[in-house]
């Protein structure tokens, strides 16, 4: 996929979210957490969702890595998604969905 | 290789087994494309944990349960059909037809079918309420008609009724086992086990009726009760009958395949059926006479095949297999090893015997007693995994074999793991030995069993070999020479007690500079509330300045429930109340529909408040006095009060007064877990003091102290710390001991553990907390002070900071509110919906 022909929509100002955690937005209907990892100087935006039981409650999570994978961590019962893909890191089946950011002019934008 | 021909493998069944042997055969087959595997299983899911099925009633989900996704099958090219039953095969053909009109071609047939509840042809079964105990469809079931009944009675007192019988009480029903046979679990147990089983079982609150032959089940529509054979009726609401299972050999039997005369598929050592391409495996097979009822022979049974249709040379044989078990009935332990009975062999017994306790232990030695030939454990089976390797590899006893079974002395376990030899068989459901783990452990540096499953796989199936695991890890760094410690995780190398000093010492006060100087890596969910703590024992800065490395419950100073809302839970120093107080916490729970409870803790707990109201439902209690209960934090909560001498009869002191002082000089305190109180105002201890981390005792002549009690999930009573003290001592040793405590305990180590681990026990903490031997007293005291100085209410703070208090929303670019929240009536208040 051409990243620049993404539909862009504009989530909040940088200073809305905690460095080095995570804050919950409202588009198009959807919860979306993002996190703005400044430890490594990147942004992340994922389902607000939890897959596991359902809770909206992600972006609310402790983020961190293993083995240099980011992740975050569920606050419910601490299951653990990698940010980068998405994927289940106790090797559980379900997942969560990951969206392009990207920060311009200290706004942060998702393509959902 | 790939220039082989291609080879269609059809397995019939999708159970454990069926799922095993696919996992073999793709690892075995690497790089391999010969193997086109096709699996049909009559289930509507893929192949989940039935061993652990139980684990459904107590919440685990069936993604929980599930061997592997559907995904893993598509990924590693296995067509997997679900909800699809093999109806026949026509051997002639080589082809299998489903029930829905499939024909697939085969090479090599895999029969997985496994076995089906063995119902006995008592009159009436067909009615409703009468339910065997083998599939998620049958749990399901069970569940939604329990909600009606009352009462449960099992059929079969055997392993897996036993199972079933803990899984209905914990419904909430009254549960009767009824046993054809003279004891319980008569396969695996002799009779003076079985008794000492049932005495226990009948603990739990299970009634247990022997020697009972069903002859009809009453009712019309609906089971309404049992009739047996001596004329006594038994009235239930709901049977489930586990009395043995009847290998599914329908399909094989139907076409012309050898068959026992009890069931099961007639298979030879390489599991082949007497037709040569195919097989079967798991609790279908019949092997030298035998269905084996467990896992761990399938899993084997699985390795053969899948190894036989890989290599051609050196095929391995299927062998038979031990039949020892451990029962998993939580509360109760259970097991059989090697010949429990010795019916035949000749031999010497070892029996431990204590009624008391409800202990149970049987050992059968060789006559010259030198090897151990099996045996019994019952209300304690800790030597367990060790006794059942030493039948197995035929080790030679010491001297003493009756050491043992007999309750371990000081610190000495029954034996370790290193004694074994390296061919020992450690995790007989994925067949590895001692010398692979031990291998693994050194050649990939693994640190835990995390990392022991993950590289080894074993421990993946039934968990029984986990604790041997640990074992082999301690052992193996022992050898290596590395000293053992429990470092906090892959971040820092350092156990809580060596990152505690070194934070203290360089005065950090930040997550990112602890991280910077003493870690690796970005941190995560195990390091960051673990720091937290530190820098909040250490500083007592407000945690609310840091909050995305706190906990989910202190981020938002306030505990989070299902569906996503918070409680409020103000302090209610030592359960003392104004009348003004009990109102505005009406008020606030009126205008903004909270949930109202009064706590176990002396206190009135709120439920249901979103995150964004928090802040305004704290500034109105904050105007009559109320001040953050800290119910969320791993920090002081509540110091439980009796009435004590100003109102009570019996009272020697006035407990609520000291309860109020203890606990206003500790609220905020924060500790490597939670902290409670108690003062009682005489010997009667209405406060329950005694189950505390800290409990105060009046007596004529002052107070007695008593530390480490807790109640929760493994509760203990508290040890006598001094007696007689005046306050002023009394808190001075308090501050000590909290002190002394929160620089050495591990994470999440309440008092009461950190206790047992304390070598030298009351003696020793007397020493450092009382005589001052390591003479840390006055730093204790003076670190000590400082929180007690630095105390604000968070709270407050929170509430009159903007900017802190900006934190509490659910979207930053919206003001709504969290619009998936739920909530559904009960007894005139809400509560959240289901999940
Ligand atoms: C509200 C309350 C139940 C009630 O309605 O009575 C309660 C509710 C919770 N308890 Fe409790 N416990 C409550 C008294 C107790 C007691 C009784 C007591 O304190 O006298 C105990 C046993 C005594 C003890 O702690 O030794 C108790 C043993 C636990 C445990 C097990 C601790 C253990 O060491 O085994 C946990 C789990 C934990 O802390 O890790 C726990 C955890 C919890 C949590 C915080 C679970 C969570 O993280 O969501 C519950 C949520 C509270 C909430 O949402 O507001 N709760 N809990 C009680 C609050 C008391 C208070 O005023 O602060
Ligand atoms: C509650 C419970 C607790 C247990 N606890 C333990 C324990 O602690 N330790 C232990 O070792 N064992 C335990 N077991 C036994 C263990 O679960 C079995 O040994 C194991 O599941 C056998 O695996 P299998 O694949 O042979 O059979 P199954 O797991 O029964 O799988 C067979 C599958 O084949 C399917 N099938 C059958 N016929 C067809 C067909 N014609 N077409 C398509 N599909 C078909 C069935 O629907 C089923 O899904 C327990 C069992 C239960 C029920
Ligand atoms: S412990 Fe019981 S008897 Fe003693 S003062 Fe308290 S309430 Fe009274
Ligand atoms: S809801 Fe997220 S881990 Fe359970």
């Amino acid at each position: 996929m051409n990243i620049h022909s993404l539909n862009w929509l504009k989530a909040a100002p940088v200073s809305a979210f905690p460095e080095n955690g995570g804050a919950c937005v409202m588009l198009n209907g959807q919860q979306i957490a993002i996190f703005n990892f400044a430890l490594t100087n990147k942004w992340y935006a994922t389902d607000n969702e939890c897959p596991h039981k359902h809770e909206m409650a992600l972006a609310r999570g402790m983020i961190g890595d293993t083995a240099g994978e980011p992740k975050v961590a569920c606050p419910f019962h601490k299951k653990t998604f990698s940010l980068e893909t998405g994927l289940n890191l106790q090797g559980e089946s379900y997942c969560i969905r990951t969206y392009p950011v990207k920060v311009e002019d200290g706004v942060v934008y998702v393509a959902v | 290789m790939s220039n082989q021909a291609p080879v269609r493998v059809v397995v019939v069944g999708n159970g454990m087994v069926g799922y095993k042997f696919c996992e073999k055969l793709v690892a075995k087959s690497k790089g391999d494309n010969r193997f086109h595997i096709t699996v049909f299983g009559e289930e509507p899911r893929p192949a989940y944990d039935r061993v652990h099925l139980s684990a459904y009633f107590s919440g685990a989900s069936v993604e929980d349960l599930t061997l592997a996704p559907a995904a893993w099958y598509s990924d590693n090219n296995i067509k997997l059909l679900t909800g699809e039953c093999v109806v026949k095969i026509d051997r002639a053909a080589q082809t299998i037809a489903t029930h829905s009109g499939l024909v697939v071609p085969y090479d090599t047939l895999v029969m997985a079918t496994g076995s089906a509840a063995f119902v006995p042809p008592v009159p009436g079964v067909e009615k409703d309420g009468v339910f065997v105990y083998r599939t998620i469809e049958d749990l399901d079931a069970m569940m939604s008609y329990a909600k009606t009944a009352t009462k449960a009675v099992v059929i079969g007192g055997g392993l897996l009724g036993l199972e079933a019988a803990k899984a209905t009480l914990d419904l909430g029903l009254e549960t009767h086992v009824v046993e054809f046979a003279s004891r319980l679990m008569p396969r695996q147990l002799d009779a003076a086990g079985a008794a000492m089983l049932k005495r226990k079982i009948e603990n739990l609150g299970i009634s247990i009726h022997l020697n009972k032959n069903t002859t009809h089940f009453t009712g019309n529509d609906a089971v309404t009760g049992l009739h047996f054979a001596d004329e006594s009726l038994l009235p239930t609401d709901m049977v489930v009958i586990s009395a043995g299972i009847k290998p599914r050999d329908e399909l094989a039997k139907e076409a012309g395949l050898a068959t026992g005369p009890r069931g099961g598929i007639v298979v030879n050592d390489s599991l082949q059926t007497s037709d040569a391409r195919i097989f079967a495996i798991g609790e279908c097979a019949l092997h030298n006479g035998m269905i084996y009822g467990l896992v761990a022979p399938g899993y084997d049974m699985a390795d053969v095949v899948a190894t036989n249709l890989v290599t051609a040379n050196a095929p391995p044989f299927f062998r038979g297999f031990d039949m020892s078990t451990k029962l998993k009935l939580i509360g109760v332990d259970v097991a059989s090893f090697g010949d429990p009975f010795c019916e035949k062999t000749e031999h010497d017994t070892i029996l431990v015997e204590d009624k008391l306790k409800g202990v149970y232990k049987r050992l059968n030695v060789s006559p010259d007693g030198k090897h151990l030939l099996g045996g019994v454990l019952v209300g304690e089976a800790e030597g367990y995994n060790m006794l059942l390797q030493t039948v197995k590899n035929k080790i030679v006893l010491p001297p003493n074999p009756e050491d043992l079974i007999l309750p371990a002395r000081t610190g000495e376990s029954a034996g370790s793991g290193m004694v074994l030899p390296d061919e020992a068989c450690i995790c007989s459901c994925e067949n590895i030995s001692k010398g692979d783990i031990c291998a693994a452990i050194e050649t990939q540096n693994l640190t835990d069993v995390a990392g022991v499953k993950r590289c080894t796989k074993a421990g993946t199936g039934c968990g029984g070999c986990v604790p041997m695991l640990n074992d082999l890890l301690t052992e193996t760094f022992k050898k290596q020479g590395k000293v053992v410690r429990k470092v906090l995780c892959e971040h820092f190398n350092y156990t809580r007690q060596e990152l505690f000093h070194l934070v203290k010492l360089a005065g950090h006060t930040t997550y990112n500079e602890v991280l910077k100087a003493n870690g690796t890596g970005c941190g995560c969910e195990v390091c960051k509330p673990v720091v937290a703590s530190i820098l909040a024992s250490i500083h007592n800065e407000i945690i609310a300045k840091q909050p995305v490395i706190q906990d989910t419950n202190d981020r938002f100073l306030a505990n989070i429930q299902r569906g996503g809302t918070y409680s409020v839970v103000p302090r209610v120093p030592g359960g003392e109340i104004t009348p003004d107080q009990l109102i505005r916490l009406g008020e606030v729970a009126k205008q903004y529909g909270l949930y109202c409870k009064i706590t176990g803790g002396q206190r009135v707990d709120l439920f249901g408040a979103q995150v964004h109201q928090l802040p305004p439902i704290w500034e109105a209690l904050l105007e009559v006095g109320f001040e953050s209960g800290h119910a969320y934090g791993k920090a002081l909560r509540t110091v439980k009060s009796c009435v004590g001498n100003t109102w009570c009869r019996f009272g020697v002191q006035d407990s609520v007064t000291f309860a109020v002082e203890i606990e206003n000089r500790y609220k905020g305190f924060r500790a490597p877990h939670k902290l409670k109180g108690g003062v009682s105002g005489c010997t009667r201890e209405c406060a329950e003091a005694q189950s505390k981390d800290f409990g105060i005792i009046a007596t004529d002549k002052g107070w007695n102290l008593y530390v480490c009690g807790n109640g929760g999930t493994k509760p203990k009573h508290a040890v006598l710390l001094a007696a007689d003290l005046d306050k002023e001592t009394c808190v001075k040793y308090i501050d000590r001991f909290l002190m002394f405590y929160t620089r050495t305990a591990e994470p999440l180590q309440r008092t009461a553990p950190w206790f047992e681990k304390l070598e030298g026990g009351i003696h020793y903490l007397r020493e450092v907390i009382i005589d001052d031997s390591l003479g840390i007293c006055a730093d204790l005291e003076r670190d000590m002070q400082h929180i007690v100085h630095t105390y604000q209410d968070e709270w407050r703070t929170v509430v009159e900071n903007p900017e802190l208090r900006a934190q509490f929303r659910h979207f930053v670019n919206a003001e709504a509110s969290d619009p998936s929240l739920e909530f559904v009536e009960m007894r005139g208040q809400k509560r959240p919906a289901d999940w």
